[in-house]
C-alpha cells in the first residue's frame, strides 16, 4: 500500500499512554497500599462495613449487610461489669467482612500481625458472624480483637447486652443514596479548615473504608467530625425533619420522608406519611404567625432511615 | 431512523447515524440543562417543589452531571465523529447500521443509568456514579462500538495521511475505553480507603483530559479550516498538541484531591505536570487563531464560526484556571468551592459546548442537505448560551471567592450560606436561559429539515444566500 503506516507513531503512542499509566496507576497503587492504618482507619471500617454503596447484598442501598455498633457497660457472656465503657462492632451471621479482614496486606504488617496472635481475626467467619473491637498493644499498635473468639462474646448475646446501638453502618449508606455528600465534604482540609471543622485526615485513615465519598464540591459544612462539635440527637432529629425549624437560612433539603422510609410496618408508615402532609399544612399555619409554636416533630421509629442516618451522624466523632 | 436498524447496510443513506446522533444530543441537552436549572433552584429556595421527595437536590445533581455528559457532550461527539471521520478520509462511514444501533444503544442504556442513579443507586463515587453492570455496558454497548466504527472508518481512509481532527478521534475513543476500564477498578476489585478515592479522581481527570478537551479541540481542527477556506495554521503545532495531550494531560489526576493525605511525591508530580497543560493548550488555542488570519468577519457573520471561535476563546481563562487552580499556592483557597464548580462548567458549557454546537448545527446541514431555516434564531441561540453561561460562570466564580474567604477567616458556615444566596439565584438564571436556548434551537433544526433551502451538490450551505 502507498498508504503511510504510522508504525513508528503508533508505538510512540503505545510508551507515552503506557508510560503515563504506570506513573499515575502503578506506582502510587503499590505505595498507597504499603500505607499502615491509624487507629481510627480500623474503627472506621469495622463500623461502615464491606461496602456502603450498590454491593450484592444491598443492591437498592437500603442498609442491609452493614454491622450494628453498640455501646458495652456489661460483659455480654458473664454479665458482670466492665472496667470501663467499651465499643463494639456486631457483624451478625452473613453480614459480610470488610475487605481488609478477608484480603491480608491491607492494613500494614504489624498491625495484622497484633491482630492475628492477640486479636485472632483470622478465626472470624462471616457465616457465623463476629464481634469486634479496636484494641491497643502496649507499645501503641492498633489492632482488631475478634471478641467471639478471645472472649466468646457471641453476636446476639452482644446485642442483647448493649447499653446503646447505633446503626453507623447503614446510615453511612444513607448518606450515600441520598446525596448529602453533593453538599457535604467528609474531609477537613489540611489548611486551616482544623480550626473550624477538625483534625483533617491523616495518610492512614481510610484503609478499608469504600467508598470514600470525601466530596469535591463544600455548600455546607464538614461533618468528618461533626459528632464532635454536636452530639444531641434532639437537634439533629429537628434538623433532619426540616432544617429550617433550627436554621432559618439553611439550603438543605428536609428529609421527612426518611421518617417513613425503610420502616417495615406498613401500616405505621402511612400513619407517619399522612401526619408529615398535615404536618406541613400546620407549619405554614406558625410561619405565617397563626400558630404560637411549630407542630411537633415525630421521633423517627426505630428502623425508619432516619433513625440510621442519625446514628451515623452522631458517631462521627 | 428505527427503520434502518433491520435495513441492509447499502440501503441506509449516508450521515442517517449521525443525524440521529446530533438530534438525540440536543435533546439530552435540553433534558441536562432544565435539570441543572432545577436543582440550581432548590439550592436557592430549598422548600420549592416541597414534597415531591423524588426531586430531592441529593438525587437529582448526578442525573444533571451525567445526562450533559454522557447525553449531549458524548453523543455530539459521536454524531461529529459519524460525519467528519468519513469525510476526513474521503470514503463512508464503515457502518451506518451499527452507527444506529450504537445510538439507539446509547439513547435506551442512558436513560436506564440516569433512572438507577435518579432513585439513589449509586456506587457512590463522582463521575464514575453508575454501578458496576452499567458501567460494562457503556463501556461494551456504547463506547466501543463507537470506537470500532470510527477506527475502522480511518483504517479504510481513501487518502494519503491522516488529517489532525482524525488523530484525536482515533486516539481519544481508544484512550476512553482504557481510561474507562481501568477507572472503574475499585469497583470490580472492592478497593479501599486511598487507592478507591486516587482511582475515583484519575478516571474524572481522564475522562476530561483524553476524551473531552481533546475531542472538542478535534472538532474545531475540521470547523474552522473547512468553513473559512483557510488551511490550518501549522501541522507542526497539532502534532505538538497531541502529544502533549497524551503525555501531560494523562498524569495529573492527584491534583484534584490536594487537599486529601494522598503521599506527597504524588501531589507534587501532579502538580507540575498539571502546569504543563498549558503546553498543548497554548499550541491548540494559537493554532486555530492564527487559522483565522484574514476571516475575521466570518467570527460575526457565520454561526458555526461564531460558536467555535467562542468556545476557542473560553479555553484560554479555562486553560489558565486549570493550569495554575492546581497549585498549591492558589489551590488551598478554592479548592472544594464553587469556584471549581464554576470552572467545570467554563470546559463544559463554555469550550466544548461551543465548539460541539457548531458542528451539530454545521453537519445537520450538510447531512440533510438544508440550509439553517433561521439565522436570527441561531443568533438568539448563541447568544442566550453565552449570557447564561456568562452569568453562571461569573456568579459562581464571585461565590466561590467567597466560601474560599469563609474558609480561610472560619466565618460560620450559615453566613456564608446567606452570603452566596443571590448568586445561587444568578446562576439559577444563568441556566435557565441555556436551557430555553437549547428548545429554540432544537426547534430552528426541526424547521431546518423541514423547510430550508436546498443545498445543492458541491455547495457549501453558508455559500448560500437566503431568500426570504
Ligand atoms: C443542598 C445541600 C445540602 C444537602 C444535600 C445536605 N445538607 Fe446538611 N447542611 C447543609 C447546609 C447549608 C448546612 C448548614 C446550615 C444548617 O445547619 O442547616 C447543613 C448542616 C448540616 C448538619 C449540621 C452541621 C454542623 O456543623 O452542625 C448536618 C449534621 C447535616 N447537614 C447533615 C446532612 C446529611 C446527613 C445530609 C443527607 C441526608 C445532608 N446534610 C444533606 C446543606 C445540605
Amino acid at each position: 500500500m502507498a498508504f503511510r503506516q504510522y508504525r513508528i507513531g503508533s508505538i510512540m503512542f503505545g510508551v507515552a499512554l503506557g508510560t503515563s499509566m504506570m506513573v499515575t496507576i502503578f506506582f502510587p497503587s503499590i505505595d498507597m497500599s504499603k500505607v499502615e492504618a491509624t487507629k481510627y482507619a480500623l474503627q472506621y471500617m469495622l463500623m461502615y462495613g464491606r461496602e456502603s454503596a450498590f454491593a450484592y447484598e444491598d443492591p437498592f442501598l437500603e442498609g442491609k449487610g452493614k454491622p450494628i455498633t453498640v455501646v458495652l457497660s456489661k460483659d455480654p457472656k458473664t454479665g458482670q461489669p466492665l472496667a470501663e465503657k467499651v465499643t463494639a462492632y456486631v457483624y451478625k451471621p452473613g453480614t459480610p467482612f470488610p475487605s481488609p479482614l478477608v484480603h491480608e496486606g491491607k492494613l500494614g504488617d504489624k498491625i495484622e500481625q497484633a491482630s492475628a496472635d492477640l486479636g485472632k481475626y483470622k478465626q472470624a467467619t462471616e457465616a457465623q458472624g463476629a464481634v469486634f473491637l479496636v484494641r491497643e498493644t502496649k507499645d501503641g499498635t492498633p489492632y482488631i480483637e475478634n471478641a467471639t473468639a478471645t472472649r466468646g462474646w457471641t453476636p446476639e448475646a452482644t446485642l442483647a447486652a448493649a447499653d446503646q446501638q447505633f446503626y453507623a453502618g447503614a446510615g453511612r449508606t444513607m448518606f450515600i443514596r441520598e446525596g448529602c455528600w453533593w453538599c457535604h465534604t467528609l474531609l477537613p482540609e489540611q489548611t486551616k479548615d482544623w480550626q473550624t471543622f477538625g483534625r483533617p485526615p491523616v495518610i492512614g485513615d481510610f484503609n478499608g473504608t469504600s467508598p470514600t465519598t470525601f466530596g469535591s464540591d463544600r455548600k455546607a459544612p464538614d461533618l468528618f467530625h461533626v459528632g464532635s462539635r454536636n452530639s444531641s440527637r434532639e437537634w439533629m432529629t429537628l434538623h433532619f425533619f426540616n432544617p429550617r425549624l433550627v436554621q432559618p437560612h439553611s439550603i438543605m433539603p428536609r428529609y421527612d420522608y426518611l421518617w417513613y422510609t425503610g420502616v417495615k410496618d406498613k401500616a405505621k408508615a402511612k400513619q407517619l406519611q399522612e401526619y408529615i402532609k398535615r404536618w406541613d399544612k400546620e407549619y405554614l399555619a406558625y410561619a405565617r404567625g397563626e400558630r404560637v409554636y411549630p407542630p411537633e416533630v415525630p421521633e423517627p421509629p426505630a428502623d425508619s432511615d432516619a433513625r440510621k442516618l442519625i446514628d451515623f451522624v452522631l458517631t462521627l466523632k | 431512523m428505527l427503520k434502518y436498524l433491520f435495513a441492509r447496510e447499502e440501503d441506509i443513506p449516508q450521515g442517517s447515524a449521525a443525524i440521529y446522533a446530533g438530534v438525540s444530543a440536543i435533546a439530552w441537552f435540553i433534558i441536562g440543562a432544565g435539570l441543572g436549572s432545577f436543582n440550581a433552584a432548590k439550592l436557592a429556595f430549598p422548600d420549592w417543589w416541597h414534597g415531591y421527595y423524588s426531586l430531592q437536590f441529593g438525587h437529582m445533581r448526578q442525573v444533571h452531571v451525567h445526562a450533559v455528559i454522557f447525553g449531549w457532550i458524548v453523543l455530539a461527539f459521536v454524531a461529529s465523529s459519524f460525519y467528519i471521520v468519513p469525510t476526513l478520509g474521503n470514503t463512508k462511514l464503515w457502518s451506518e447500521k451499527l452507527g444506529i444501533w450504537n445510538v439507539l444503544l446509547w439513547n435506551v442504556g442512558l436513560a436506564l443509568a440516569l433512572a438507577l442513579l435518579w432513585t439513589g443507586i449509586t456506587s457512590g463515587r463522582e463521575y464514575s456514579d453508575h454501578i458496576w453492570p452499567i458501567d460494562l455496558y457503556i463501556a461494551f454497548f456504547m463506547a466501543v462500538p463507537w470506537a470500532a466504527n470510527v477506527w475502522l472508518t480511518i483504517l479504510n481512509r481513501r487518502t494519503q495521511g491522516i488529517y489532525t481532527t482524525n488523530w484525536f478521534f482515533a486516539g481519544s475513543t481508544f484512550m476512553t475505553i482504557i481510561v474507562f476500564l481501568i477507572g472503574n477498578l475499585p469497583e470490580w476489585f472492592h478497593l479501599t480507603g486511598l487507592n478507591e478515592a486516587y482511582m475515583t479522581w484519575w478516571f474524572a481527570h481522564n475522562v476530561l483530559g483524553l476524551l473531552i478537551t481533546p475531542v472538542a479541540a478535534a472538532i474545531t481542527y475540521y470547523i474552522i479550516p473547512k468553513i473559512t477556506g483557510n488551511p490550518l495554521y501549522s501541522h507542526r503545532v497539532g502534532h505538538l498538541h497531541f502529544w502533549s495531550i497524551v503525555v501531560f494531560y494523562s498524569t495529573p489526576a492527584a491534583h484534584h484531591l490536594m487537599s486529601a493525605p494522598l503521599p506527597e511525591w504524588l501531589k507534587s508530580f501532579a502538580s507540575v505536570e498539571g502546569v504543563l497543560i498549558l503546553v498543548p493548550a497554548i499550541a491548540y488555542v494559537t493554532n486555530i487563531l492564527l487559522t483565522m488570519q484574514g476571516k475575521w468577519r466570518m467570527f460575526v457573520e457565520n454561526v458555526e464560526v461564531k460558536f467555535t471561535i467562542t468556545g476557542v476563546l473560553l479555553a484560554i481563562p479555562l486553560n489558565f484556571q486549570g493550569g495554575f487552580q492546581q497549585t498549591r499556592a492558589i489551590n488551598w483557597y478554592i479548592h472544594g468551592t464553587g469556584w471549581i464548580v464554576a470552572h467545570a462548567h467554563l470546559a463544559l458549557l463554555g469550550f466544548s459546548t461551543f465548539a460541539e454546537a457548531a458542528a451539530v448545527y454545521y453537519g445537520l446541514q450538510v447531512l440533510t442537505g438544508r440550509k439553517l431555516w433561521s439565522y436570527s434564531l441561531a443568533n438568539f441561540h448563541f447568544w442566550m448560551l453565552l449570557i447564561g453561561f456568562s452569568l453562571y460562570w461569573i456568579s459562581m466564580t464571585i461565590a466561590g471567592l467567597i466560601q474560599g474567604a469563609g474558609k480561610i477567616y472560619q466565618v460560620p458556615y450559615i453566613d456564608v450560606v446567606i452570603a452566596e444566596h443571590p448568586y445561587m439565584i444568578v446562576r439559577w438564571l444563568g441556566g435557565t436561559l441555556v436551557f430555553l436556548g437549547n428548545i429554540i434551537w432544537l426547534w430552528n433544526m426541526y424547521m431546518t429539515v423541514k423547510e430550508g433551502t436546498p443545498v445543492p451538490e458541491g455547495r457549501q450551505p453558508h455559500e448560500l444566500a437566503y431568500e426570504r
